[in-house]
């Protein structure tokens, strides 16, 4: 009785998932999608581990109803790579700059990077600050996180103002 | 999973009330950066909940004819900050709620759901309580308005109906014309935080800039409810802009606050925060307005 079929776009795909109507976007897309990529951090919208793209924004998916999502764009860390097993440049970055140690955050963090590494205007280090002030890295001292995010905005401004 | 009873899901406004009627215990679901946390953390287990998240009437942001602004409560942060509406007319508002969370909580939580939860520390409150805010509320019975300055009750009680539900927030044109406004938020941490205390000020000077025809100013966490201070407003009327008034400004809103002692700060420290936030942005306030301290 309390379940429902959500439809919406996941990574670029149309699905429809059979939930619990008292989930959590995170248990949906964690539990029913398989997308590990989603961390359980906090669970109460503090830490921006579960962190996804809906429309284009970042929302915590922890702290937002697996039914709201009828409908929606989501996209999460898994829907970055361009074809099976290539990481795009932000995870890369990641890498090189050394911004990942354990890890738990880092998807969470990646996400929340996409819309200042996709705008056209640059953010400076205090704006990129501001951007990824949702999220919570215990390992890094979040200097490396800033300049990954950075270079990638750098390169790709580059990227699109040589085309 | 969230341990909620029954989920009510109304596709209109109308619905919505008559679930409410029927309904009176369920708590209205808007953003839920409140209400879900709170269920999360068994303070609220068992709640029937009425989602309004998705009524589209209930969202945005718009000029009416006679100038007056109307914010609709589902409007996140993130959207009302970016509004150019907000932006020309009212850009206080806008700089107030982005000091809320961080990015992803600006972009689920909702205007309505600060001003309906009624903590003292709600960022947007100082704000549409220094602009004389009048909001719209419904039931189905039908609608009425109440100044905002009537609305907050006591800590977490605002003066909502069982029944009832905020369907709009207006900011009157004579309140925002001409006028120029500056929130500071003082907490502990830059983000995700919740202010220790907030302050916001508006003034409106004459023609020459070297006036203060008009002053409202705002507190948050400086008594059980966001306040006003009627003693400093009355104390500039038609008073030439020196340090001197400004410096009695801090002074003049100390008759007004009631601060308390909690974990995040003492009375003593709050007090101090009160006169000298009502410094800085009283100053900033008439900076932006283009305003002359005369020596």
């Amino acid at each position: 009785m309390n379940n429902r079929a959500v439809h919406c776009t996941v990574n670029g795909i149309d699905r429809a998932f059979l939930i619990d109507i008292r989930s959590s976007l995170s248990d949906m897309l964690r539990g029913k999608a398989g997308l590990d990529s989603i961390k359980h951090g906090c669970d109460v919208g503090e830490c921006g581990a579960c962190t996804v793209l809906i429309n284009g924004k970042p929302f915590n998916s922890c702290i937002y109803l697996a039914i709201w999502a009828e409908g929606k764009t989501i996209v999460t860390l898994e829907g970055l790579s361009t074809t099976k097993g290539a990481i795009s440049d932000i995870q890369q970055a990641f890498i090189d700059e050394g911004a990942v140690q354990c890890g738990f955050c880092t998807p969470g963090f990646i996400m929340a990077s996409i819309p200042i590494i996709e705008s056209d205007t640059p953010a400076t280090r205090d704006e990129i600050k501001r951007q990824i002030a949702g999220n919570l890295c215990r390992c890094t001292g979040y200097e490396h996180i800033v300049n990954a995010i950075q270079k990638t905005q750098e390169k790709r401004i580059a990227e699109r103002s040589a085309q | 999973m969230y341990n909620f009873k029954t989920l009510y899901e109304p596709t209109s406004v109308g619905e919505a009330l008559e679930l409410k009627a029927r309904h009176p215990e369920a708590l209205f679901l808007a953003g839920g950066s409140d209400i879900l946390i709170k269920i999360r953390e068994g303070k609220l287990d068992g709640v029937d909940v009425i989602n309004i998240y998705m009524l589209e009437d209930l969202r945005g942001v718009c000029l009416e004819d006679d100038g007056t602004i109307l914010i609709r409560p589902l409007t996140s942060f993130t959207d009302l900050a970016l509004h150019p509406v907000i932006k020309e007319h009212l850009p206080v508002l806008g700089e107030a709620v982005n000091t809320i969370g961080g990015p992803q909580v600006r972009n689920i939580g909702t205007i309505g759901g600060n001003i309906c939860n009624g903590v003292p520390s709600a960022d947007s409150a100082t704000t549409l309580k220094a602009y004389d805010a009048v909001l719209e509320i419904v039931s189905s019975e039908g609608t009425r308005t109440l100044p905002y300055a009537e609305f907050n009750l006591g800590p977490g009680k605002v003066a909502l109906q069982p029944t009832e539900l905020l369907a709009g927030i207006r900011i009157p044109k004579e309140s925002y014309a001409n006028t120029a406004g500056h929130y500071i938020k003082y907490s502990m941490r830059k983000a995700m935080d919740i202010a220790t205390l907030g302050c916001s000020v508006n003034v409106k000077l004459d023609k020459s800039k070297k006036t203060l025809e008009q002053l409202r100013i705002a507190f948050g966490v400086a008594a059980p409810i966001p306040i006003r201070s009627p003693n400093a407003e009355a104390l500039v009327k038609g008073k030439k802009i020196t340090e001197e008034l400004i410096d009695q400004i801090g002074e003049a809103v100390l008759v007004d606050v009631k601060p308390r002692s909690s974990w995040r700060a003492s009375k003593e420290f709050r007090l101090q925060l009160i006169g000298e936030m009502a410094r800085r942005a009283t100053r900033e306030a008439i900076l932006k307005a283009g305003g002359i301290i005369n020596e």
